[in-house]
């Protein structure tokens, strides 16, 4: 007799754990071929609302360890990507892609991963400056996470959008809240799995499954997520998004790349999720000051 | 043996002044500077009626007097000049070498300085500030940073590593009152080095310096439409905010109003730079070099009558040092002089506007309804003008709407800490993030602080300082982009 | 421990640390204040009469003293409604010339002691020294701290010193020169400066004039700040007296500027400050002569003792 496989359930990933939902509800996207992925989960506001609690917790943490560490997680995060090939390249399969797409996908997420691990300890050291001023003062500007990122991930691929948009918003100390793609949703869980093993820590990347048109309101206007990286071309879902992110200001990037391309991965990715801040401070002696030396 | 004496009535012919001595007036002449009684419209390098011809009075403020008629243009007046740079952009401006760029602004800047007095004088009659400000901060710093951008112009490339850049077209810029001229720099300079044209509005109550540096610009020989300034209130702002043709907005001023920008420009290809409110949190440790740190603390709240969008209007005194560093900001305010800003010897001007008084007395009402103890400065007030006495609010806690919402008035609310992690929690505790000061003699204290305050510019040992060469800009609600420096130029092109 | 005043007396080490940017800023806008028309021939003549008119070269003699003694009490008298100076300024051996000089004009005589300038000498001949000069009729007495000591952290030593200083002194008043220029950091001249006030100096002053730099106005804020400080603490007034490098009128009326709005009006009487110069008294001289007839001077016009 055959034996009989244990089916994987999706769940949600929160805080660095796995819960379903709080609302109890599913849905069941269908391949090309009319086969149900599975039951995924339908979040609700109320994940939304955990997820960035999740992620605003997980802040302070991430954006203060060193770029070195974060650059060592990032790195092992690739490694148990390519850890988990055969499974990500059944799901992308699975998704409806060819194999020979869904593994040169696979590769480009680790690749792009190995990618950002490397900017970690270098960003702030190529767009940091410090500024000649004409008073007495020392006066530098330096680079700092933004905060909470509500990632909306694409609507092309089930995992390059992801790992395209989410590795340079944490490799800049942020946090995030992922919206996975509707409709190709598996590897973003397994993705999520990936990470619980990654020793990221919990609550830096949260992804949540489930209906875009439902979940864009309670993540775009959550007054405590500062910024909004969408990985799509719909014009209507970007104005929505930035009209909810009047309220506290959110900066809102919208990205319509193709992520296959080696040129939609760059140092301005990280850049677009920091603050610039400008530090003064007096020197003794110097500029305006009178010496004889 | 020597005599005893008593050194009291000592000296026989003593000078008469041994009495006190107070300084006489110094007024600053206002010949010599050449104030039209009506302006038009700066549009494609002419001066044009408002095709509603109507016309706004500017006052000023100390005196309440009339001092120009200014034209109030309607959309039809910013389509017009939305044209006139657009024209200017795809038929001169964008064809014009970077280095031929940078001259341009180069002369504009040498045309500013010559003319300097000339700027601070009508800067001070117009907006109240005093005329040591305007001459010793508004106007230098406006020509330093025309001088800083020129040299941009033609060295873009080296701005951002490994992009291709390009300018974006037409610049919508829409100024505050509270430093007109300077902010009309920080605009101008950096659209003009990155080859964009502009549209910009001047503030209603502040328009005249603009229009001044409207007259240079046109002296200057800049191609006509290159720069275009359009007076008026917020409909004509909001007219450039709404024009399709304008490829980027520019703002500085309140949130709220950044926030309908915002929502105005949503699903628009507008790139937008948002520099808005604040409620900076100054930050004065025990071992702090204690009167320095006063006179930051005076400099911080006092500067410009406190119309500083990062003015720091929240001071946090750690308890072992808090009634010593208040007795002395006591001292230390009620030497300061307020009165005619004209008086080279005033600290302290007219509020801009009589109903920005009526906003900061609206304030000083709300804080003693909550019970906060309220000290000024025990000086006399001219009788005409608007003017508001230095102000500190005592023992006000967090929730008080004197520590949340921005007054921008000479009002500091003042709070006590015990520990560096209660006040980074309570300076980080607001939706704004402009700026910060933080004062203590120890290095490693300092540097805790720096990184941890959610801000834009932080000052460390010191508060108020500007520079051409530094980023100025916000985190959070306090609006995102920045201005002056290498930073500055990002807002104003597109990067591929 | 308290001090004379009854006032605990302080741990030094914790005076307030001074940022020197910050100071200079500060310098800055004094130096902007615009004083003209009446304020300004108020300030000239003011800063005339705190002037102590001094000399101390090792070639003083009589005749030199009492040609200054004379300039004190009559220094332009062509020139009506002018004060006189508010001291004149000696060694100890040239007190009781200078004290007969002066007799009757109400200008003061000050003597340097404890082994000006250099204040190199044991304490018992620093001790005679002040003794000798305040038996001889001085009024004031300016005194030196040791500041090799000071610089060796010997802050009690300091003080004591100039506990003793005092004592001697009996009515004279005792000026503390901290001899700024030697000091090198504005932590130190603040520190110094309470030092001095709390071991019961009467006045606080910068320089003996022989050390560069000498009373650069932000030494001299930095006094003044220690000055209020102190008046606030104890209630007692304490005098200030720059010396050195205060040359010409312009400056004088920024020192003066710098103490109204720094320890306000009450200080600005040459009881409460003093400016020690020689060359100052000629500028001041000229610019009030200049206000009174329009036509800008020449020094000739002017004696130079």
């Amino acid at each position: 007799m055959e034996r009989l496989e244990v089916l994987k359930t999706y769940k949600i990933y929160i805080g660095g754990k796995f819960p379903r939902t709080e609302s109890g509800r599913y849905y069941s996207p269908k391949n090309a071929k009319g086969e149900a992925l599975g039951n995924i989960c339908l979040s609700s506001r109320k994940d939304v609302r955990n997820a960035v609690v999740a992620a605003r917790k997980a802040f302070g943490d991430w954006s203060e360890r060193s770029a070195f560490n974060r650059s060592q997680i990032l790195y092992r995060m690739a490694e148990m990507l390519e850890g988990r090939r055969a499974q990500f390249v059944d799901e992308l399969v699975f998704q409806g892609a060819k194999k020979a797409n869904a593994e040169k996908e696979l590769n480009m997420a680790i690749d792009r991963l190995i990618y950002y691990a490397g900017w970690c300890d270098k960003y702030v050291q190529v767009l940091s400056s410090v500024n000649p001023v004409s008073s007495a003062h020392f006066n530098f500007s330096t680079y700092e996470a933004t905060g909470v990122v509500g990632v909306i991930a694409g609507e092309k691929t089930s995992l390059l959008d992801l790992v395209s948009i989410v590795a340079p918003v944490i490799a800049g100390g942020n946090t995030c809240v992922v919206i996975a793609n509707e409709h190709l949703p598996l590897c973003a869980v397994t993705f999520a799995e990936v990470l619980n093993s990654s020793d990221l820590p919990g609550g830096v990347v949260n992804i949540l499954t489930g209906k875009l048109n439902e979940l864009l309101a309670p993540l775009s206007t959550h007054m405590d997520v500062n910024a909004i990286a969408y990985a799509g071309s719909d014009a209507d879902t970007k104005k929505t998004l930035q009209l909810n992110s009047v309220e506290n200001l959110k900066r809102v990037r919208a990205y319509d790349m193709n992520w296959f391309d080696e040129k939609s991965q760059d140092l301005y990715m990280i850049s677009d999720f920091q603050e610039v801040k400008t530090t003064w401070h007096p020197i003794e002696n110097i500029g305006g000051a009178s010496s004889s030396y | 043996m020597a005599k005893k004496q008593t050194p009291s009535k000592a000296t026989a012919k003593t000078s008469q002044a041994s009495k006190g001595w107070d300084y006489s007036p110094s007024l600053e002449s206002t010949s010599h500077v050449d104030l039209k009684k009506q302006y038009n419209l700066y549009i494609n390098g002419e001066w044009v009626k408002p095709s509603s011809n109507k016309y706004f009075k500017t006052i000023n403020p100390a005196t309440e007097e009339v001092l120009a008629e200014v034209a109030y243009a309607n959309d039809k007046d910013v389509d017009r000049a939305v044209k006139a740079a657009r024209k200017a952009y795809t038929e001169v401006w964008s064809k014009t070498s970077p280095s031929e760029r940078a001259k341009y602004i180069y002369r504009i800047a040498r045309l500013m300085q010559e003319r300097a007095r000339e700027f601070s004088v009508i800067e001070s009659l117009d907006a109240g500030k005093t005329i040591r400000e305007s001459r010793d901060v508004d106007v230098p710093l406006a020509c330093n940073h025309f001088f800083y951008y020129a040299g941009w112009a033609d060295k873009l490339e080296y701005a951002f590593p490994n992009r291709k850049i390009e300018s974006l077209g037409v610049a919508g810029q829409i100024i505050p009152w509270n430093f007109p001229l300077l902010m009309a720099a920080w605009k101008i300079a950096p659209a003009l080095a990155t080859g964009n044209c502009v549209v910009l509005k001047p503030a209603e109550t502040t328009p005249l310096t603009a229009l001044k540096l409207a007259e240079i610009i046109h002296d200057s020989g800049l191609p006509p439409g290159v720069v275009n300034i359009v007076t008026g209130y917020g409909d004509t702002g909001a007219a450039i905010v709404n024009h399709p043709d304008v490829d980027k907005i520019a703002f500085t001023g309140s949130t709220g109003v950044g926030k309908i920008i915002q929502k105005a420009i949503a699903g628009t290809n507008k790139k937008a730079t948002l520099e808005l409110g604040g409620k900076s949190a100054n930050i004065i440790m025990d071992d702090a070099p204690i009167d320095q740190a006063v006179e930051g603390i005076i400099n911080g709240i006092f500067f410009n009558q406190g119309h500083v969008c990062c003015a720091g209007s929240r001071l946090f005194v750690q308890e072992g040092i808090a009634d010593k560093v208040i007795e002395k900001l006591k001292h230390r305010m009620n030497s300061l002089i307020i009165g005619d800003p004209m008086d080279k010897n005033t600290d302290i001007g007219a509020i801009n506007s009589k109903e920005q008084l009526d906003v900061i007395n609206g304030y000083l009402k709300i804080g003693k309804a909550e019970g906060a103890e309220m000290y000024q400065s025990p000086c006399d007030l001219p009788r005409n003008g608007y003017y508001c006495r230095p102000t500190l609010f005592l023992n006000v806690a967090q929730s008080s709407r004197l520590v949340q919402e921005e007054i921008f008035g000479p009002v500091l609310a003042i709070q006590t800490f015990r520990t560096v992690d209660e006040v980074i929690q309570k300076a980080n505790n607001t939706p704004f993030g402009l700026a910060a000061g933080v004062w203590t003699d120890k290095g490693s204290r300092i540097f805790n602080l720096t990184t941890k305050l959610r801000a834009g510019v932080v000052w460390a040992n010191t508060y108020n300082k500007f520079d051409p060469a530094s980023p100025f800009g916000g985190y959070k609600e306090s609006g995102f982009g920045r201005e002056g420096g290498l930073h500055g130029l990002e807002g104003y092109l597109k990067l591929s | 421990m308290k001090d004379k005043g009854g006032f605990e007396i302080p741990d030094f080490t914790k005076s307030p640390t001074i940022d020197k940017v910050g100071v200079e800023e500060r310098v800055a806008r004094f130096q902007t204040r615009s004083i003209k028309n009446e304020s300004k021939m108020q300030g000239l003549k003011l800063a005339l009469n705190m002037i102590d008119l001094t000399t101390l070269e090792g070639k003083d003699t009589p005749g030199k003293v009492r040609q200054m003694c004379y300039k004190a009490m009559h220094l332009h008298d062509m020139q009506s409604g002018l004060p006189t100076v508010a001291a004149v300024c000696v060694y100890p051996t040239m007190v009781r010339v200078a004290k007969n000089e002066v007799k009757g004009s109400g200008v003061k005589v000050a003597s340097v002691s404890t082994a000006f300038p250099s204040g190199q000498a044991p304490r018992d001949i620093k001790i005679r020294d002040t003794k000798f000069a305040v038996d001889e009729g001085a009024d004031e007495i300016d005194m030196v701290i040791s500041r090799g000591r000071f610089l060796s952290g010997d802050y009690n030593f300091v003080f004591d010193e100039i506990a003793t200083i005092k004592e001697a002194c009996g009515h004279a008043r005792l000026k503390v020169i901290l001899e700024t220029g030697e000091l090198a950091t504005l932590d130190n001249v603040r520190r110094a400066s309470d030092i001095a006030m709390h071991a019961g100096a009467d006045f606080i002053k910068t320089s003996t004039g022989k050390i560069q730099p000498a009373a650069t106005m932000q030494v001299t804020y930095t006094m003044l700040e220690a000055i209020r400080d102190f008046h606030l603490l104890t209630g007692r007034m304490v005098g200030m007296k720059p010396a050195g490098g205060i040359s010409n009128s312009k400056l004088a009326l920024h020192n003066l500027v710098m103490v109204k709005e720094t320890l306000g009006n009450d200080w600005l009487s040459n009881e409460w400050f003093r400016f020690g110069a020689s060359s100052l008294a000629n500028d001041l001289l000229m610019q009030i002569m200049k206000a009174e007839t329009g036509f800008y001077q020449s020094s000739d016009y002017f004696s130079i003792d």
